[in-house]
């Protein structure tokens, strides 16, 4: 079967796969602060207004109408946790948690209760909903509005996540994650959303715990999550000139973690460099470098070396976020140090 | 309410300079010249400064991620906050916080806040720091409608009464939050009614008349001073600008927004002054000119100043920490 394809950004592929869900399946609403925008206001009533503060869920409301695409007043912990009730009782809700950082106002209905409720119920209820989020540096947004924290709920038994870095990964794993039984952390970098790449028509899906090649080489392993993965690529690319062929693994999803696909790399490259937005400690990274110690011990021909945030808060000015965001020569610093 | 001459100056410079700042930051974010958000006050002048009027650089305040104004009313140097906007090492915070953060703890503003809700349990915590100690200081916390909405706040509301801390609540009604109106996101006919679910004063102002916040205010604050306990004020006003520096605001019609601009808190304050004689024409003229006059020497200021060096990015996130588990190792 030949599947058209056309380029889309991966703000417009998100957008067609809560579409593409939301006319396949009655019981998929969408909810959040301003994902439609101007509710009750009469000449903006049909169209919405905003569609989300940087327009991901545009149009949404004028195809699927108001009881379908619900604006919330700004009470996260009411609204997150009527998601989970709605899915437990039989919908499958997608709650927009508007950036990551907001997490603390509700995080007691999402990892108490959403995340919670299957395993005390004795695997009587399951939760089907999605948390998208917005994740990143870069945007000059400082420190309330800029970190990752996947970390923070990748830690916590009962939910998934997953962080796509493409277009054609943001598209596919959406659908995925709200097919998906259980809760999943959804999380989109906002310095993505105008990259552009082919996105198929029609539905289809990246499955939730699969890596993704995104480059070949028999030198390093360098595994990346979201937004660092185009960092990742760029330090493959210019490693290349001077003859070091790197693999680039984009992790996709951070939990569950597609192992196989860490140390099956690392048994081809020996070598292992991890690129993570996120704070070191306790970070996705560090699991990472524990599985290659873990299970991958064997294989390793050098340490391990991660190429993270420091451990500090987002900085505002631009010469501090510049220096908090890894970057292509850090990578490729790190790199050198082993190959 | 007799206002002193010194103090109607006062009032009408600070309205001048936060509305001259406001609308020039517009200019300087369109121009490319600022990173991230930037949610300008303009046209809420009044309700910053008719509270601040009443407090001294002992008392404190929260704020929201609308903050540059309150931050004005309370005294914070204009140079500092432009250069912090510019994201210069001689800013207020240093370039770390920028516009949703602005603070400056030495004249009790404690800080813009990218939390819809994050600044009322910290104004509580104020006022029990000033009922612990004994002291006659005051915490203000300004918030949103749409804050209203906010777990945050009504816990804070509540801790408050029950502890009867000298904290003042000031909603500043916009109308709007983000593209939302007010009238949807609120269950109840006005925000100032709820204040009897928490045993204290409920009072609805209108945030575009500095005399009536003023008074309004003055009443709260004095009672907070004499140990009575909190206070719930509701400020109607408007916003001229977008939520953020950005929003296509297709939620308002320009009939609205000009509707709004009929009632201009610093148009009001002229007129007020001038038909009872209490400033003159020339008086008040002269403040704008050296309104703007400060501006122009902020923005000079901000663009002369250097950026700060990146290593900074480690600095100040503990009093002590080992620096080299600050940084990253590669
Ligand atoms: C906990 C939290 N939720 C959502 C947001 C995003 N947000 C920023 S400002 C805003 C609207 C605030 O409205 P209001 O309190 O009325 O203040 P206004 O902007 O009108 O001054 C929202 C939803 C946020 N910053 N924090
Ligand atoms: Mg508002």
């Amino acid at each position: 079967m030949v599947v058209a394809t056309r380029v889309l950004s991966y703000r417009q592929a998100i957008n067609e796969a809560l579409r593409l869900e939301m006319r396949r399946d009655p019981t998929v609403i969408l909810m959040g602060e301003d994902v439609a925008g101007g509710a009750t206001i009469q000449h903006i009533e049909q169209e919405g207004a905003w569609g989300g503060p940087l327009g991901v869920t545009k149009s949404l409301v004028s195809e699927f109408g108001r009881q379908r695409v619900l604006d919330t007043p700004i009470s996260e912990a009411a609204f997150i946790g009527a998601a989970v009730g709605a899915a437990v009782t039989g919908l499958r809700p997608v709650a927009e948690l508007m950036f990551v950082d907001f997490f603390g106002v509700c995080m007691d209905q999402i990892f108490n209760q959403g995340a919670k409720l299957r395993y005390m119920f004795g695997g009587k209820a399951k939760v089907p909903m999605v948390i998208r989020t917005m994740i990143g540096a870069g945007f000059g947004a400082a420190g309330q509005h800029s970190g990752c924290h996947y970390a923070v709920f990748a830690h916590m038994p009962g939910l998934k996540a997953v962080a796509p870095a493409t277009p054609y990964d943001a598209k596919g794993l959406l659908i995925a994650a709200i097919r998906d039984d259980d809760p999943v952390m959804f999380f989109e970098h906002k310095m993505l959303y105008d990259m552009t790449g082919e996105v198929p028509e029609g539905d289809y899906v990246v499955p939730i715990g699969k890596a993704d090649i995104k480059r070949e080489g028999n030198d390093v392993t360098i595994v990346a999550i979201s937004r660092m993965v185009h960092i990742a690529l760029e330090a493959a690319k210019r490693l290349s000139t001077e003859g070091i062929e790197a693999e680039v693994v984009d992790l996709r999803s951070l939990s569950p973690l597609d192992e196989d696909a860490v140390l099956s790399s690392l048994a081809k490259t020996r070598r292992l460099v991890v690129v993570d937005e996120d704070n070191p400690r306790c970070s996705v990274a560090a699991d990472i470098a524990a599985l290659a110690v873990d299970k991958g011990f064997d294989y390793l021909d050098a340490p391990v070396k991660l190429v993270t945030a420091p451990h500090t808060p987002v900085p505002f000015s631009p010469s501090l976020e510049r220096y908090y965001i890894p970057t292509p020569e850090r990578v490729i610093a790190a790199v050198r140090e082993i190959v | 309410m007799e206002i002193p001459r010194e103090r109607l100056r006062w009032i009408y410079e600070r309205m001048a300079l936060i509305r001259a700042f406001e609308d020039r930051v517009a200019q300087e974010f369109a121009a490319g010249k600022l990173p991230g958000f930037v949610h300008l006050y303009a046209g809420e002048e009044a309700i910053a400064v008719g509270v601040c009027a009443h407090l001294t650089d002992r008392d404190y305040i929260t704020s929201t991620h609308r903050g540059h104004g309150h931050c004005i009313a309370k005294g914070v140097d204009v140079k500092a906050m432009m250069a912090e906007l510019f994201g210069k090492a001689t800013g207020v915070c240093k370039g770390k916080g920028g516009s949703m953060h602005i603070a400056d703890v030495d004249k009790g503003m404690l800080g813009a806040n990218g939390i819809v809700g994050g600044g009322p349990p910290i104004a509580c915590g104020a006022g029990l720091m000033a009922k612990t100690l004994g002291t006659d200081q005051v915490a203000v916390c300004f918030f949103g409608d749409g804050a209203a909405e906010q777990g945050t706040t009504h816990e804070a509301m509540n801790l408050a009464a029950i502890w009867k801390l000298p904290v003042v609540f000031v909603c500043e009604n916009n109308l709007y939050a983000e593209s939302t109106p007010w009238t949807y996101h609120c269950a109840a006919p006005d925000i100032a009614s709820r204040a009897a679910a928490y045993d204290m004063p409920g009072v609805l102002v209108d945030g575009t008349d500095v005399f009536a916040v003023y008074e309004a205010a003055g009443e709260a604050i004095a009672r907070a001073r004499r140990g009575e306990g909190p206070t719930l004020l509701e400020c109607r006003a408007f916003r001229y600008y977008g939520h953020f520096q950005g929003d296509a605001v297709s939620y308002r019609t320009p009939e609205e927004e000009a509707a709004y601009r009929q009632r201009d808190p610093i148009q009001r304050f002229r007129q007020t002054v001038l038909s009872q004689g209490l400033l003159s024409e020339d008086e008040l003229d002269a403040i704008d000119a050296a309104v703007q006059h400060e501006i122009n020497e902020a923005v000079r200021f901000a663009e002369a100043s250097p950026l700060p060096p990146p290593e900074d990015c480690l600095t100040d996130v503990y009093v002590s920490y080992p620096a080299e588990q600050l940084a990253f190792r590669h």
